[in-house]
């Protein structure tokens, strides 16, 4: 397919951000949008990514993010037509300190004041709610039975599929290699298949997004960091069916609706890095916590291991805004690992954005301009 | 030989059939990787071992690329299925 010499908005990236935002300006009218891929669809931090999707955040934005993506998760396979492998089997998040399940508490609380219905349940109720858990060593659990997770893929293909119908293109293999700008303003993109002129061009290229920025004379602080990840050959369903996760357990785990079970957790060091390998020290130690906190696992094989990169910014909340500097130019980026499951609620506000409406939910604080202020949203809910 | 070509299983570990394959092939789902994604052939525990050259024969048909050229996707650790009591051993004994 011969790249367009022109297009009314160019978006860089066809992760879900990509491909939520693309199918968001399409359905609000928007003709000529062209999304560059420079390898396959879903190829990045989307498709290697845990999955998971929830509302028990931290902070009032992560909050309301959630819950919004939450319920666009809950029509997505109507809107879309086709099947995005939701399972809302709920995040049981597990603390294993008291300061740890202090802040829980404190976090439910708010959850609790914007319609979130998280709730404090007991070891056995745990245990319940995930009959493989061994955390007799917990100090407490929170339970939110409408978090869970999707299929990334699934999800990423549906909004693809969706905005190709409302004539969106798509190039894959053609990396942008410079952003063209005249006078404050954008006025397209250089690949390694031509130049496209466009008015808007959209930085969600994920874990290369500080890279596109730059080219673009616009300086971000983001950086990439290099997680890692294990699943299991498929077993029978119900080992653990809500997502586990705990910060000072540094873990994430959940099932698959076919029965293979996900984990992960935070890298120690947190080293900036492109590389997307796998460690053994990370199969050793991910099957530790596995066997330790789902003890009927130990006689199940891992098949794969893989990793992907987080798009780190100082307080791990996102960019979402257009750039001072350089007019039409709109940046996504910078989930630091929740890039996936705010891909439905983030796609809709920044084409809100784009098109001169007022997102529904405020962004105007997701503007990267607050790191130069200093007035960072810290989030405390992140493995 | 009874039933159709299309009902024979390509990919045994999840189940998906030679039509199916052929169905988003013609989708544009083209490489191994994408098929991966959207259908999960060769992600089950025999990792593409029993599906990937019968798959990439039918992108080669489809595209008319030569076999040789065509990218067979990512081959992941480990090399084949550990049990997690196994891993969590490690390697100081």
């Amino acid at each position: 397919m011969t790249l367009e010499r022109t297009a009314d908005v160019v978006v860089i990236g066809a992760g879900v951000q990509g491909c939520s935002i693309a199918y968001n300006l399409a359905k609000m009218g928007v003709k000529d949008v062209v999304v560059l891929e420079k390898g396959t669809i879903c190829s990045g931090s989307t498709g290697r990514c845990g999955a998971g999707i929830r509302a028990q955040w931290g902070t009032e934005m992560n909050c309301r993010f959630g819950l919004a993506a939450v319920e666009k998760f809950e029509q997505l396979h109507e809107e879309l037509g086709m099947d995005c492998g939701l399972n809302q089997s709920g995040y049981l998040m597990v603390a294993y300190k008291e300061s740890e399940f202090d802040q829980l508490q404190k976090s439910m609380k708010l959850q609790n004041s914007l319609g979130i219905d998280t709730r404090v349940v007991s070891y056995s109720e745990a245990r319940e709610i995930c009959p493989g858990l061994a955390a007799d060593d917990a100090v407490g659990f929170t339970f939110h039975n409408r978090d869970g997770h999707a299929d990334p893929f699934l999800t990423t293909f549906a909004y693809m599929e969706a905005a190709k119908r409302l004539g969106v293109t798509f190039h894959r293999f053609t990396e942008v290699t410079d952003v063209k700008t005249v006078s404050g303003r954008i006025a397209g993109v250089v690949t390694n298949r031509g130049e496209i002129d466009a008015p808007v061009v959209v930085n969600a290229a994920g874990g290369y997004s500080q890279i596109i920025a730059n080219m673009a004379g616009v300086r971000i602080p983001n950086f990439s960091e290099r997680h890692e990840i294990i699943i299991t050959e498929p077993v029978e369903p119900g080992v653990c069916p809500p997502m586990l996760m705990s910060f000072s357990g540094n873990y994430y785990i959940q099932q698959r609706p076919h029965g293979s079970i996900i984990g992960g957790c935070s890298p120690e060091g947190h080293p900036e890095d492109y590389e997307m390998g796998s460690s053994w020290d990370f199969l050793e130690m991910m099957s530790r916590t596995f066997i330790k906190l789902l003890p009927r696992t130990k006689g199940v094989r891992v098949v794969r291991q893989w990793s992907g990169l987080y798009n780190m910014t100082p307080d791990r909340q996102p960019i979402l805004c257009e750039a001072d500097n350089v007019k039409g130019f709109f940046l996504s980026c910078g989930y630091s690992g929740h890039g996936f499951m705010f891909g439905p609620i983030s796609g809709e506000l920044l084409t809100q954005l784009i098109i001169g409406q007022e997102p529904w939910i405020p962004i105007d604080m997701l503007h990267y301009s607050r790191f130069e202020r200093g007035e960072l949203l810290v989030e405390p809910a992140v493995v | 030989m009874s039933g159709r070509q299309e009902d024979i299983v390509i990919c045994r570990c999840e189940e998906i059939t030679l039509g199916e394959i052929r169905e988003w092939i013609a989708k544009g789902y083209e490489t191994f990787d994408e098929l991966k994604r959207v259908l999960r052939v060769g992600m089950g525990p025999c990792q593409g071992r029993g599906c990937r050259e019968m798959i990439l024969r039918e992108i080669s048909a489809k595209t008319g690329a030569p076999m040789a050229d065509i990218d067979p996707g990512t081959f992941r650790p480990p090399a084949k299925p550990v049990k997690l009591a196994v891993l969590a051993e490690g390697g100081d004994k």
